[in-house]
């Protein structure tokens, strides 16, 4: 060490203080927004955008269908999300087991389901009809998407309930096997349901994710009965060359999606009150 | 002055935990060098010794939490070291404190002292409920049944952790520091359930640092120091009168901590808790 790395550095006293300074560039801010919006009132034909966006007819129209549509929507999600919660569990387990080839196995799959598109997951479990012969999914084509977008979040749900396993105290096994507990039980008893309070959160916004992802279900031919939101609106929109249908379905996700936000918020305050 | 006898095991049942020639490793390191003792139905032993003396480990491996790296032990003249043996059952017979209580978060108190017996062995509800209040009695708890662990002192729960151990219908406990992460003011509580169990005849084997607690309540004292039993006798004897020199100096570091020798690292007051050994 130089002895010229003790001199202090100089320090000259700002010109405006810094109170003022990130006063002035707030107020800069503000006046941007201001200006955009001003500027968009000016140029934007509202009954142009109206008449592509949200014509009240076609409102109407898609209405009358959502509530099938949303029917749907539901019934693939929530179905996907009890295929991905069952089968992470047992990844997450797979994962911490002290048997490699398990450990492996459990990687491998995480790590394969993760890294490809769910896109291509889900059309290739289209044609898996096809590849196998007599091979059906029960619920057809509720079972194909279930087990399509289960196995998918599984892959990410696998990493979150191993972390949850992992924050439960090493103690909690000690005591729960103490008490005479066998390795299984104490784990079903007492670490998983420590662990799933722990990851409420993250795992209820992998719930709002597949609910977004269950639009890719588009990709599979359907029939009409089992549209769920997005295909139902791009239909709609096709057929009457307007974009409302789709616009108003976008909004129906919402409708899922702003609760479980909420939820998801709450529980974390809740959370951090109680640490 | 050494307990150990010479037939393995005794085939005494008032003989409830036998140990013979205990070893342990971590890794490279040797925790535990060869401990014998037994510890007879109604007796309370107290386990003395500095921090890394290998107390906690020795009680830890006594219901295999720790696997032993070889040695014997016989719990009710069951071996729980054999590799065929039901450790899950053998466990069910004795209970443990722990030093930071580990009860379950996400149950009541009544639920803490009901899931073991219950879930292992198969009690009815009702009957482990009636069994479970009868014990949160005892310990001076029976108006917290319905609350959570988090919602009470740690006195509080070390208490509702014995009578977790309690409701099992144990025969002895295993205390592993069961005060050292109380504030002083609620030590004295948990000693006293502790005593009351000791004057009931509980068999007890408690590692602790509360020296007067020992010397009134134990029947024997064991000191142990670098993995051996380095001294073990009537508490009047070891605590009052120890023979080993090394005995000596960790009475007068505990003791009178402000007078100790030098070589503060060892001191056996106050300790921020180290992993597992201790």
């Amino acid at each position: 060490m130089s002895s010229t790395a003790t001199v202090a550095p100089r320090v000259t006293r700002a010109k405006i203080s810094p109170r003022k300074r990130a006063r002035r560039i707030r107020l800069v801010q503000y006046a941007v927004l201001i200006a955009l919006v001003v500027l968009m009132i000016a140029t934007v034909d509202g009954r142009q955008v109206q008449s592509v966006f949200f014509r009240p007819d076609l409102i109407v129209l898609t209405l009358q269908g959502v509530p099938h549509a949303l029917f749907n929507t539901l019934a693939y999600t929530l179905g996907a999300f009890v295929v991905g919660l069952v089968l992470g569990t047992i990844l997450a387990l797979m994962r911490l087991s002290q048997v490699a080839p398990y450990r492996w196995l459990a990687s491998i799959y995480i790590e394969f389901f993760r890294g490809v598109p769910a896109l291509i997951v889900l059309l290739s479990f289209g044609l898996l009809s096809v590849a196998f012969p007599g091979l059906r999914f029960p619920f057809d084509p509720y079972g194909t998407v279930w087990a399509a977008l289960g196995m998918v979040s599984a892959a990410y749900m696998a990493e979150t309930i191993r972390a949850g396993i992992q924050a439960v105290p090493k103690g909690q096994v000690e005591a729960a096997r103490s008490l005479g507990m066998p390795a299984g039980m104490a784990t079903r008893k007492i670490v998983l349901p420590q662990a799933f309070r722990i990851i409420t959160p993250p795992l209820t916004n992998e719930l709002i994710l597949l609910t977004k992802d269950s639009s890719l279900v588009y990709v599979l031919g359907l029939t009409t009965a089992a549209f769920e939101l997005t295909k139902f609106g791009r239909e709609l929109s096709n057929s009457n060359v307007n974009l409302t249908p789709l616009v108003v379905a976008g909004f129906c996700y919402l409708i899922i999606t702003l609760p479980l936000t909420f939820l998801v918020r709450r529980m974390e305050a809740r959370q951090q009150k109680a640490r | 002055m050494t307990t150990t006898p010479d037939v393995v095991p005794t085939g005494n049942r008032a003989d409830e935990i036998q140990i013979y020639d205990l070893h342990k490793n971590f890794g490279d390191l040797a925790v535990l060098k060869g401990i014998s003792t037994v510890v007879r139905r109604g007796e309370v032993v107290c386990v003395i010794g500095p921090s890394g003396s290998g107390k906690s480990t020795l009680l830890r491996c006594v219901n295999l939490l720790e696997e032993p790296t070889s040695g014997r032990i016989f719990i009710l003249n069951e071996e729980i070291t054999d590799p065929d043996a039901d450790v899950d059952f053998i466990r069910t017979q004795m209970g443990m404190v722990f030093q930071q209580f580990n009860l379950f978060p996400h149950l009541t108190v009544l639920e803490n002292c009901t899931i073991g017996q219950t879930q292992v062995k198969k009690i009815p509800r009702s009957v482990a409920e009636e069994n479970a209040r009868a014990n949160l009695a005892k310990v001076g708890l029976a108006d917290r049944t319905a609350s959570y662990p988090a919602q009470l002192s740690g006195g509080q729960q070390q208490r509702v952790a014995i009578a977790r151990a309690l409701s099992m219908d144990v025969e002895m406990i295993l205390f592993d520091e069961p005060t050292s992460a109380l504030d002083p003011e609620l030590v004295g509580d948990v000693l006293g359930v502790m005593r009351d169990l000791a004057d009931e005849g509980m068999t007890m084997m408690v590692v602790t640092h509360e020296m007067a607690f020992a010397r009134e309540v134990a029947d024997r004292v064991i000191f142990m120091d670098g993995g051996v039993i380095v001294e073990e006798g009537h508490p009047d004897q070891v605590i009052g009168s120890p023979r080993e020199e090394r005995t000596r100096t960790f009475l007068q570091r505990v003791l009178d901590p402000t007078h100790a020798s030098p070589a503060p690292q060892a001191g056996g007051g106050d300790r921020s808790q180290p992993p597992a050994a201790g």
